[in-house]
């Protein structure tokens, strides 16, 4: 358990002549947020737990270029993204998992165009495949009969229509799924996408965060899992504002695995 | 005889302005700019089958999304019935059909054919009656809101109006020639279930009333249709015809796929080419200015205005909209109305001052405001609410592109965003030296 797990970077493999299996895109939030950064690590763990070979492009990973993309700066957005394919061609990369719904749609459907083609994961495909391969195994352990809603982040449900998969590695930790009344396809949004992470919202009368966590709070889960950064922060604020965070936690579905595994 | 040279005059007319219109609007449609459409035709077809012609994407809804199918059915079988209708007018005959298939193996089709219709008529009715009380007496919030005061309310309500007259025509051309069958009077046919029921009302009503009320069901089915037909393109209701097109159409790609713009993509190539030449001169001098993004609806796609005339204002992309939900000013269905009502305003001006003129308005600005642009989240909930495959997220997008790559009007806290990214490869103010810290937290 207390071994110091070593990640590599692409530079550090090439430097040996190696390419990793696999590319972990941390994505920015993933880097510098304190609370995804602890889903980062998570997810490390258990790349490193399932004996896989994968690498980080550390310091020469840019953000994707989706936020300046959603808000109208497609200049930005295909600087950053030429920028970030050069580095990933020159390294071979050929296939790429991620924690960011954000990242995963921009990777898998927005670089083909520019010349970067790669086989895109999301985190929670990932993690269905190595449950279903037996590679990483779980029992429920700390989440043994609790109550999970699952909330469907936009760019990873109605924007990639990936469901199933964060749900089957939840249902693989003997929990009970409570969904909401809005989930999959009808799925409401947690009010950060588009870039509105990183403005002050429009004139309203309520944030769209604290209707989509009274929703959650409604049916009374012990945790409310997201599978995507922002939604993770926007949840969290909701939570807290509802002063329920002693009660309700916000997990991401890698924590929840590592914690299973006591990784 | 004169009965047939008016029918042929009221029909040629009525289809004459319907084909006028319906001309117009694809015209304005064409101004739109070429649409890159993802998809093979089989799956377009398949879509449609499947959105359009099964009504997939409305029993999403069930109550709403079934009594429609109800309307949606008997619209469709009614104009079966229309066939006999034209060839009766024009001949000036009676139950032609019916006279060319009695006594051959074909006549039952017919008898069911009819009875089909009428019972679908009758659900029909229901269904508008529903339909009306929802947006009138019950209040439904999506018929409330801002965009649907006026016009749009009294289009929705005059066409379900007119469904209830059609219906209404319809049932007392059968059940008084029903009525005047049982006195001997006309023809006889099978047996009209529903109509055979109605006819009981006018027992007793004389011979001369019912030949005229037969006729006042007939001609007033026949003109309620074709006004219907002329109506149609002015209206949201031009959904009957265009959902068929504009679902085969529908972009097949991932829904978090957005366009990347290839003009960005030639200048981003220049920039980061060290071997480019600033100074080259452009390979066309007399070729327009590349604008990017959209202010106007010329600078959207086609499919974008196809959208906007398909729209019938139904307003399930808006009760989706969490945006919209919250209280804010946008809303996806006023988006497309927007579009509809600047590109009907550009056609107008095309019509009266030629194809060059430009009256000084646009879509972003006098029709659209940045406050509602900057209200979306792009979570594709309008997108996929459509019964019909609109996608507002489309143009809102476009929209954004024109105010910040060509009026730098990004809000203050998006343009530090810009900066940080470009800076600092993260959209917050951290050092890309420190991107990977968190592998000796491990």
């Amino acid at each position: 358990m207390e071994e110091k797990i070593k990640v590599p970077t692409c530079a550090e493999l090439a430097a040996n002549g190696e390419t990793p299996e696999i590319l972990f895109w941390v994505g920015c939030a993933g880097s510098f947020d304190d609370r995804a950064k602890k889903v980062t690590k998570a997810f490390a763990k258990i790349l490193h737990h399932t004996g896989t070979k994968f690498a980080i492009l550390g310091t020469e990973e840019s953000c994707t270029g989706d936020p300046a993309k959603r808000a109208g700066n497609e200049f930005l957005f295909q600087m950053m993204a030429f920028q970030n394919i050069q580095i990933l061609n020159g390294y071979g990369i050929k296939k790429i998992v991620t924690a960011c719904p954000h990242c995963f749609n921009t990777l898998k459907n927005e670089y083909p165009g520019l010349g970067g083609e790669y086989e895109v994961m999301h985190h929670s495909q990932f993690l269905q495949q190595m449950l279903d391969s037996g590679k990483l195994k779980v029992q429920g352990g700390a989440f043994k009969g609790k109550k999970i809603t699952y909330h469907d982040p936009c760019y990873l449900g109605r924007a990639n229509d990936v469901y199933e998969a964060p749900r089957e590695v939840i249902e693989k930790l003997d929990v009970a799924i409570a969904e909401m009344h809005r989930s999959r396809a009808k799925g409401f949004c947690c009010g950060a996408g588009g870039a509105q992470m990183f403005k002050e919202a429009e004139k309203g009368n309520k944030e769209v965060n604290i209707e989509r966590a009274e929703e959650a709070l409604g049916l009374n889960p012990d945790v409310i899992a997201v599978a995507c950064p922002f939604c993770n922060t926007m949840m969290t604020d909701g939570v807290k504002l509802k002063e329920k965070q002693d009660s309700v936690k916000v997990l991401d579905i890698a924590e929840m695995i590592a914690q299973a595994n006591d990784l | 005889m004169i009965s047939s040279i008016v029918f042929i005059l009221v029909f040629g007319t009525a289809f004459t302005l319907f084909i006028m219109k319906v001309l117009k609007i694809r015209r304005n449609i064409l101004l739109g700019k070429d649409a890159v459409l993802e998809g093979t035709p089989a799956a377009r077809l398949k879509t449609m089958a499947m959105v359009a012609l099964g009504q997939s994407k409305m029993v999403v809804r069930p109550v709403a999304g079934i009594l429609h199918i109800f309307i949606y059915l008997a619209f469709v079988f009614t104009q079966v019935e229309l066939i006999e209708i034209i060839v009766d007018g024009i001949t000036n005959g009676h139950r032609s059909i019916w006279q060319l298939l009695e006594n051959t193996a074909l006549s039952g089709i017919y008898t069911l054919g009819i009875n089909l219709i009428e019972i679908l008529s009758i659900l029909a009715f229901i269904a508008t009656i529903v339909f009306l009380s929802r947006r009138n007496i019950l209040r439904l919030a999506r018929f409330q809101k801002p965009e649907l005061k006026g016009w749009p309310s009294r289009d929705a309500n005059i066409i379900l109006l007119g469904e209830i007259f059609l219906i209404a025509c319809i049932m007392l051309m059968n059940s008084t020639d029903v009525a005047l069958q049982r006195l001997g009077e006309t023809h006889a046919t099978g047996t009209f279930f529903v109509s055979n029921a109605l006819s009981d009302i006018w027992a007793g009503t004389n011979v001369h009333t019912l030949h005229l009320l037969e006729r006042i069901g007939w001609w007033g089915h026949l003109l309620g249709i074709l006004g219907f037909m002329v109506y149609l393109p002015y209206s949201k209701h031009f959904h009957i015809l265009l959902a068929f097109p504009n679902t085969y159409y529908t972009n097949l790609k991932p829904k978090g796929k957005f366009t990347n713009l290839e003009a960005v993509t030639k200048e981003v190539k220049l920039m980061m080419d060290p071997s480019a030449d600033p100074y080259a001169a452009p390979a066309d001098p007399n070729a327009a200015p590349v604008k990017f993004g959209a202010r106007d609806v010329t600078d959207l796609t086609w499919k974008n205005l196809m959208d906007a005339y398909t729209c019938t204002e139904c307003g399930r992309c808006t009760s989706e909209c969490p945006a919209n939900q919250t209280g804010k000013l946008l809303s996806p269905r006023k988006i497309m109305m927007d579009t509809r009502d600047r590109l009907e305003e550009v056609g107008r001006n095309i019509d009266k001052h030629g194809k060059d003129y430009n009256d000084g308005k646009s879509l972003l600005g006098n029709y659209i405001t940045e406050e509602e642009l900057w209200a979306c989240t792009s979570c594709n909930a309008c997108v996929q609410a459509c019964p019909v495959n609109i996608n507002p997220l489309e143009i809102i997008l476009e929209l954004r592109r024109d105010l910040v790559m060509e009026q730098s009007k990004a809000p203050a806290s998006l343009n530090a965003m810009f900066t940080n990214v470009e800076n600092n490869g993260a959209p917050w103010q951290f050092s890309p030296m420190d991107r990977a810290n968190w592998i000796n937290e491990l």
